[in-house]
């Protein structure tokens, strides 16, 4: 065929537009992530983990550039192993967002990449916190990635506070449905991660098992 | 807060905007919010209609430059109401969006404006068209528009059911409405909803204050 151009994938930056939630229920977290891994219009990974764990309890859920994402992850769950020696004791979640937003705001100029942490430590239960930008706020729950705009009315108007865990799970593995089908860059599976006081549970919904809406 | 498209690149006033229309039984509910702004910057008018009557039981919602879809509406209305004389009875719901789609696609180069068309019509009873940017024409149950649409079509496709009653359709609309203005930055102000049923058309405004509230209001 005349002037194929080259595939993609050997010459666009690697990113996980991608769609990221995480919110608080009473007691905990659960946090969110589709597994689409594009390189400018090829998707070079279809079932990618974007919920990297910090530390036995605290997970952040990467999106933005693929590298960027992924070695803030790696140098705070570092930095957090020795701060948790240091301290005796497991780490906060406000310890493990601010190690996150002292990277990105330090070097924001160079990466390009958005981390939500969220957690549970025995202070304060389970806490959400955004590090958009270099900024380090607490919200009750935060939305993330290229997806996300596609789904900020939904949350917005579905979100409660105080929800059981199953509400919660069920609410993001909505959000993250309706985000993947008008997100061109997301889709895939639904990895999930719920963090409470007794512990860590990781899940995966496939693609057929996700909830379908009335155009569907 | 990713970047996303928004109408700011359109020069002039532009209506970044959010508008719906929406079938329930019986009928539809076209809406949209009341801003108009220059550059995403200047609020140049809190308070304009963007729902437009081209004829007794047809309106269209505008988005983009505003003066473009001022125009194109103008035209549209007159080629309507004498196509109504010629046929001797009120226009059909896809002529109406069919004249859009004429001038839109016709003038595609200079013209950067969307329209919903909503309306009843006796042959096929309540209908909702899009014509998009380029001239395309394509007929859905539901569909959103202008710069506020991005933050919603996760609300709309979760809470959109076919078959709603006329206060279920209303509410939805208003809720997605309220939703987007609070989202996007260049749509606010007053909600304006139009419900039309092969009965007749009713206005309702719902002013800043009687908007929804959600968690975090």
């Amino acid at each position: 065929m005349l002037g194929e151009a080259e595939p993609q994938w050997l010459t666009e930056e690697v990113k996980t537009g991608t769609t990221i939630i995480a919110i608080e229920f009473n007691g905990g977290v659960v946090l969110g992530s589709d597994s689409r891994v594009s390189a400018g219009q090829s998707v070079v990974n279809r079932v990618m983990n974007k919920l990297s764990p910090l530390h036995d309890k605290i997970y952040c859920a990467l999106s933005g550039s693929a590298a960027d994402a992924q070695t803030i992850a790696e140098m705070v769950n570092y930095q957090l192993d020795v701060h948790s020696m240091e301290i005796g004791e497991d780490p906060q979640v406000r310890s493990a967002a601010t190690l996150v937003k002292n990277i990105s705001y330090k070097y924001k100029e160079e990466l390009s990449a958005h981390l939500i942490v969220a957690g549970w430590d025995r202070r304060e239960g389970g806490q959400v916190f955004a590090t958009l930008k270099g900024l380090l706020t607490r919200q009750p729950f935060a939305v993330g990635g290229s997806g996300s705009s596609y789904v900020y009315g939904f949350v917005d108007a579905e979100y409660r506070k105080g929800m059981t865990k199953k509400d919660c799970q069920q609410f993001v593995v909505n959000t993250l449905s309706l985000a993947m089908n008008r997100d061109g860059s997301s889709g895939g599976v639904a990895y999930l991660v719920t963090i409470d006081e007794h512990g860590t549970e990781e899940d995966v919904i496939l693609g057929n098992d996700l909830p379908t809406f009335f155009d569907q | 807060m990713e970047k996303h498209y928004t109408d700011s690149q359109v020069k002039g006033v532009s209506t970044g905007t959010t508008i719906l229309a929406a079938i329930f039984d019986g009928g539809v509910v076209i809406g949209s919010d009341s801003r108009a702004s220059m550059g995403g910057e200047y609020v140049s008018s809190k308070t304009i209609n963007k729902v437009v009557q081209v004829h007794d039981q047809i309106f269209c919602c505008m988005a983009g430059s505003l003066a473009d879809a001022q125009a194109v509406t103008k035209a549209a209305k007159f080629h309507l109401s004498f196509h109504s004389v010629q046929m001797e009875h009120p226009p059909l719901v896809i002529a109406a969006a069919s004249v859009l789609k004429e001038l839109c696609y016709k003038n595609k180069e200079e013209l950067q404006a969307g329209f919903i068309t909503a309306g009843w019509d006796k042959k096929k009873g309540p209908q909702v068209y899009v014509v998009s940017l380029g001239g395309m024409l394509i007929s859905q149950p539901v569909t959103i528009g202008g710069s506020g649409s991005t933050y919603i079509y996760g609300y709309v496709d979760a809470k959109y059911k076919p078959n709603m009653t006329r206060e279920e359709c209303m509410q939805f609309a208003t809720n997605a409405l309220a939703l987007a203005m609070g989202r996007d930055n260049v749509s606010g102000g007053v909600a304006h909803l139009v419900v039309i049923t092969g009965k007749g058309v009713e206005h309702v405004v719902v002013p800043g204050d009687k908007l929804p509230r959600f968690h975090d209001e």
